[in-house]
């Protein structure tokens, strides 16, 4: 072995090189494996320091917008409450679960359980596509096609309501229902299913009595999935449901979430000002109340998980 | 309504007579022109090289071959002179006079008491004789002195070899005729397959038993009859060899394919 | 024995008619999306010309140029960010991160933002990109907003795929004297990567339609091309949103068309990754 001390050092230094290149690259990526926490934070951090000024002013106040049931922000004092957008907010996803919640569960059971392979593939796709439509597009459908068939079917004053919008959510909120839901029941190990069957049970029942109560995390995960998309979704509901401050609990009248009310205000606010802040309030309750909803999903799902890792 | 001495009643045990029978995966035929009959109140033991088509055959006796989609059985196979491919036939109704246990242990995810009484509440007995029933199929398959004061408990939380037995608890509970077994113990440990045993030599007088096992011993252990199965090559469907009392098998088999394998196996 | 027979026909009876109704809404779902693709070709169809793709939105016959050269660098922009540190995150999860609260915590972080309303994700663009850091109204902040939004997507999709690569492959790697990186960029990565790039386009093509996020970031009603990063630009999921709204001077082929030209672009984008990676799986089958 004739190597040179040359070509020795240019190896050795070569490979320390490299090692300080690998821990380099280590740091990196286990850096960037904060960055969901990172940036989550700064998510919450950013909305409430902008809320703070509304929070914090004697005149508007969290329990005074919390308690309001009008959003004057022209007037003096500037009023700010927001009950009614929530309010709002509760009545377009109730209905938009009111329909998604049973048909979604029911075409998962159908495409896990009943469905042939081959059209179990195709509904997949069909699913996928649903889930890629963007949102502006539903919206689109809502204002043109839905909102006023919906008009003539129940003789509504507008074709742009409550109703109408929550319609359109249903739409948006089935592919979170459905996939996930069928996902979960697929999960559910087959040698149950071939239990159940092999003790004189039909389909159904196997369904009912062992998939469905084995899968039922996932499904409870799959609607608070699909409550918070519907919760959040901002562009169907600024333009299919109406844009109405009223208090009410009314189905078929217009209705402004709290989605709408960001969405609307924001392009005309003076930055930095007081109604600034207060939508950034609005902003901070949405995102409690998603993170409440998805935090809910999420421990409910780790916890089938851990039940067929087995 | 049934009353509780119906509910407890040994039913007869099944024969099964399979004449001329094949099975097609799609357009291959996996097994092919097997007669057989499996006499009531034994135990009949599948044996064979891996893929001679004893899991396709024993899944034609409660027609869980038809959950598959792609399968085509032909041939005649009567329980106690029904034929059971017949058009009027469910076979819903069927695998209630034929059970089955899987290889491995597959108790729902719900407590031991509610695995037992899964099949008796889809087929109506009632509450108030439920409990009968569960015991004494908990004791019919072993597990009672474990389990009994535990029966809330989830059935996850006994281990493998009680997972089965509770298997077989559940496939009792429906008072069944025969009582299929696909290799019920080749996921366990020694001292749960030598319980397993225990538990089909006790049924038998009770229940027509139809075992597939990989294990000679076990065969040669438990079984009053055995049948040999054999697929030669890919090209050419499986078939059924020989079958016969299990001693004649093991000690002066007829066939010397089967003779080859069985001494293969004891080495 | 007749009355066991009696049950097992009603029970039969059941699941037929369950069969009817789930069925039914399954067949309901589908049908609704091939309504809504069917609607969608129909009255946006018409609107497809050279003139209305390529032209400028005041001209007439009205283009879309603009809008759909902003929506397209408000992707590059969104996948220039999210990328590298939403692979390198999946990479971290998959192959550095042990099993402890840490992990858990950012995946716990990982779905939650997943689920914070677009809107919300708008609100923080604004204050922080807009704002505090002074990139204004721009390709910028909006390319940055939508990162932070597509980035659970990214992340997730990676770490899935790079799980799906079997254990030998590394250790085989790993036996050969390999280094923990040199295994996961020359075995790992390139066993994922059908996942990894599949997911992102899923990701990166649902930023794309996105509307309330750029609405205070980056977008603007009329406006030219982009010459740099922090110009305003249009974007097709805006221009829809004010065309079908704005009372006046309603053009029901811009807005038809538009949707079309979107919804088109995201499912073909999607449909291209999806055959993709079905191609590069048959060939490396574990
Ligand atoms: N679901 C199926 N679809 C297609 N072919 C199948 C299916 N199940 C079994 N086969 C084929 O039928 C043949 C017999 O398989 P089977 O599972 O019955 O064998 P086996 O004797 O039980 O084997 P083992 O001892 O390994 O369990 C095999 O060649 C197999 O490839
Ligand atoms: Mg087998």
């Amino acid at each position: 072995m004739s190597e040179s001390s040359e070509a020795k050092l240019d190896r050795s230094s070569r490979a320390a090189t490299r090692r300080a290149a690998e821990a380099v690259v280590g740091r990196l990526i286990s850096l960037s494996g904060w960055s969901a926490i990172a940036v989550l934070t700064a998510i919450a951090v950013f909305l409430a320091s902008n809320a703070w000024k509304a929070l914090s002013d004697p005149q508007v106040g969290l329990i005074r917008m919390l308690t309001g049931t009008s959003w004057y922000p022209t007037s003096t004092p500037p009023l700010y409450g927001f009950i009614q957008y929530i309010i709002a907010s509760l009545r377009v996803t109730g209905v938009a679960l009111a329909i998604a919640v049973p048909i979604g569960i029911a075409a998962a059971i159908y495409i896990s359980e009943f469905a042939p392979a081959r059209l179990k593939g195709i509904a997949k796709s069909v699913i996928e596509f649903m889930a890629a439509v963007p949102s502006v597009v539903y919206g689109l459908m809502g204002v043109y096609v839905l909102g006023p068939a919906l008009k003539d079917l129940f003789g509504m004053q507008s074709a742009l309501t409550a109703l109408s919008a929550g319609v359109v959510l249903a739409f948006m909120a089935l592919p979170t229902i459905i996939s996930i839901s069928e996902d979960a029941m697929h999960s559910v190990p087959s040698e149950l299913r071939q239990g159940s069957l092999a003790l004189g049970n039909t389909h159904w029942q196997t369904t009912r009595k062992v998939i469905v109560p084995a899968a039922s995390s996932g499904i409870f995960a799959s609607v608070m999935l699909g409550l918070g998309r519907a919760i959040g979704e901002t562009m169907v509901v600024l333009m299919v449901a109406g844009n109405s401050m009223e208090l009410t609990w009314s189905l078929t009248t217009s209705a402004r979430p709290l989605t709408a009310v960001i969405a609307g205000e924001m392009g005309e606010v003076v930055q930095g000002g007081l109604h600034y802040s207060a939508l950034f309030v609005v902003g901070l309750t949405l995102f409690v109340v998603t993170f409440l909803v998805n935090l809910a999903a999420d421990l409910v799902l780790e916890r089938q998980r851990a039940r067929w890792r087995r | 309504m049934v009353s509780t001495a119906e509910t407890l009643a040994r039913p007869k045990c099944g024969a099964f007579d399979l004449t001329d029978v094949s099975v097609a995966y799609g357009d291959e035929v996996a097994l092919s022109g097997v007669d057989l009959r499996i006499e009531p109140a034994s135990v009949t033991a599948l044996i064979g090289p891996s893929g001679c088509g004893k899991s396709t055959l024993l899944r034609c006796l409660n027609r869980m071959n038809d959950e598959l989609g792609n399968v085509t059985v032909s041939g005649k196979i009567q329980l106690d002179g029904d034929d059971i491919y017949a058009r009027d036939v469910d076979p819903v109704e069927l695998r209630m006079r034929v059970g089955q246990v899987f290889q491995k242990p597959n108790p729902f995810p719900m407590s031991i008491y509610d695995n037992v009484a899964y099949g008796p509440r889809t087929h109506g007995v009632p509450k108030s004789e439920m409990d009968l029933l569960v015991e004494d199929s908990l004791r019919r398959a072993a597990l009672w002195d474990e389990v009994r004061g535990h029966l809330k408990k989830h059935a996850f939380e006994l281990s493998g070899g009680q997972q089965q037995r509770l298997c077989i608890a559940r496939a009792l509970a429906t008072r069944p005729e025969v009582m299929l077994m696909d290799e019920p113990a080749s996921a366990l440990d020694p001292i749960s397959t030598q319980q397993i045993e225990d538990t089909i030599a006790e049924l038998k007088s009770d229940v027509t038993i139809v075992i597939v096992t990989h294990n000679m011993q076990q065969a040669a252990r438990i079984s009053d009859r055995t049948a040999f199965m054999l697929r030669e090559s890919m090209e050419r469907p499986a078939f059924l060899v020989e079958v016969g009392d299990t001693r004649t098998i093991f000690t002066n088999p007829s066939d010397k394919r089967t003779e080859a394998y069985i001494t293969g196996r004891f080495g | 024995m007749s009355v066991q027979r009696n049950r097992v026909r009603q029970a039969r009876a059941v699941e037929a008619a369950m069969k009817l109704v789930t069925g039914a809404c399954a067949a309901a779902v589908m049908l609704s999306a091939a309504g809504l693709l069917g609607y969608l070709l129909v009255r946006g169809l018409p609107a497809m010309s050279w003139s209305f793709l390529t032209g400028m939105p005041l001209k007439d016959p009205p283009g879309i140029w603009p809008a759909i050269v902003g929506t397209f660098w408000l992707t590059v922009g969104t996948a220039a960010f999210a990328l590298p540190v939403g692979i390198a995150a999946g990479i971290y999860l998959s192959e550095y991160a042990k099993r402890g609260r840490l992990t858990r915590l950012i995946r716990l972080s990982i779905a939650n933002m997943a689920g914070v309303p677009s809107i919300v994700y708008g609100l923080f663009g604004a204050a922080l990109f807009v704002m505090l850091l002074r990139f204004g109204l721009s390709l910028l902040s909006g390319s940055l907003t939508l990162a932070c939004l597509t980035l659970p997507v990214i992340i997730t999709s990676t770490e899935e795929a790079l799980r799906q690569v079997p254990q030998d492959l590394r250790q085989a790697s790993l036996a050969l004297g390999a280094t923990r990186w040199r295994t996961i960029s020359k075995v790992v990565l390139p066993a994922a990567a059908p996942g990894i790039v599949t997911g992102s386009i899923l990701g990166l093509s649902r930023a794309a339609g996105e509307t309330a996020p750029v609405m205070f970031t980056a977008v603007f009603f009329l406006t030219g091309l982009p010459k740099s990063p922090f110009d305003k630009v249009m974007a097709l999921p805006y221009h829809i949103y004010i065309m079908a709204t704005q009372p006046v001077r309603p053009q029901p082929l811009v807005v038809w068309g538009s949707a079309l030209v979107l919804v088109a672009g995201v499912s073909i984008v999607n449909v291209a990754a999806a055959a993709w990676r079905s191609r590069a799986r048959k060939k490396v089958r574990w």
